[in-house]
């Protein structure tokens, strides 16, 4: 299971930009593709686990997923296509394997409070 | 005071210091002259038998090819692989399911790169994690079994999307196990159109030598290409 891995990793990265000013950190955002390979259940349990003992401990993780699609360039055209995909256009029926979505794993955005945003 | 959390923006790649690490390793990697492939397959499809044959044959052709293995613990692989005279390292991974660049360049370490030609990643026995791993590869090159399904590239999109060639393995079997090996490449073709596919098995040695050619003919490219661009 490499969802530890990429939780670690993700920690890592959101660490590096959190402001230095956070005093609660609620969420973290990720765009998953769906041909990333990664089970978005298995990240959650990994996210809590990660997250132990850093800044981050006791936020969200909120998974985006985004679908995938190509390009056609017969028809000009993108199509979003169901999983497990076939990769052929579906207008003019003709491999296609321009990927142009779908394979992100992204740190999309952090949810946080700064020490000013506290109650007085 | 505000009530509402503060959002910021960040959209980076979750992986994007092993990508950076992969960049630089394949810089290095082509810098020298050296063709990599990354060998990716579930466990059981006979990955560690066909490369066994492969590296012979590759060392027999005058190929100066390297290995680096990655196992989840024992290292009875790489001994079973260094029979075949090629350098063979092993990479304990520590229970990971997966290489990643910086193992990768770790256990090049103190291996000269301008006495190989061609570098061999056995990546873990798993056809799911090692997908998200850019290890600087070159190519890469996914097995299945015959004996594994006809619908395995179905069930694992990921990872048959992101390999340049597929090996089939075992086709000595296909008979047997009544694989039907028409619906295995258009499975294939399904889910990477236009994938080059060798059907092999290293019992017989079926295919082996379409497959030594493909890379034999790859690894020459590189090494043209680059005293075209930079004498020594
Ligand atoms: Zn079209």
């Amino acid at each position: 299971m490499h969802e530890l891995s990429i939780a670690q990793s993700l920690v890592a990265l959101a660490q590096q930009h959190l402001p230095a000013d956070v005093s609660r950190v609620h969420a973290v955002t990720v765009r998953v593709g769906a041909l990333a390979g990664v089970v978005g259940e298995a990240l959650h349990f990994c996210y809590d686990l990660a997250t132990e003992g850093t800044p981050l401990a006791g936020s969200s993780l909120r998974i985006e997923d985004v679908p995938l699609v190509i390009h056609c360039d017969g028809c000009g055209q993108d199509h979003q296509l169901a999983m497990p995909p076939v990769f052929r256009c579906p207008v003019c029926d003709v491999p296609c394997g321009d990927v142009r979505q779908g394979r992100e794993l992204d740190l999309a955005s952090i949810e946080y409070d700064t020490d000013e945003d506290a109650p007085p | 005071m505000s009530l509402t959390p503060r959002v910021l923006e960040i959209r980076q790649k979750v992986l994007s210091r092993n990508d950076e690490l992969a960049r630089a390793l394949r810089a290095r990697l082509r810098g020298h002259g050296v063709f990599t492939l990354n060998l990716v397959s579930s466990p059981g499809t006979g990955k560690t038998r066909l490369l066994e044959v492969l590296l012979r044959r590759l060392v027999e052709r005058g190929i100066r090819v390297h290995a680096l293995v990655g196992d989840l613990a024992t290292d009875n692989d790489a001994q079973r692989l260094a029979r075949s005279g090629a350098p063979v390292r092993q990479i304990l991974t520590q229970g990971r399911c997966h290489l990643e660049a910086e193992m990768i360049a770790q256990h090049l370490e103190g291996w000269d790169l301008e006495a190989c030609d061609l570098l061999v990643i056995e990546n873990v026995g798993n056809l799911v994690c090692p997908s998200s791993y850019d290890l600087g590869e070159d190519a890469r090159i996914a097995l299945l079994s015959v004996t594994e399904g006809e619908d395995k590239p179905l069930k694992y999109p990921a990872i048959f999307n992101s390999a340049d060639v597929a090996v089939i393995t075992k086709v000595d079997l296909a008979e047997a196990c009544e694989a039907d090996l028409g619906a295995l490449h258009a499975n294939l073709q399904a889910i990477r159109p236009g994938i080059t596919v060798f059907e092999t098995s290293a019992r017989t040695g079926t295919g082996l030598d379409a497959l030594l050619d493909w890379i034999t003919a790859r690894q020459s490219e590189r090494g043209a290409s680059l005293q075209g661009a930079a004498p020594r």
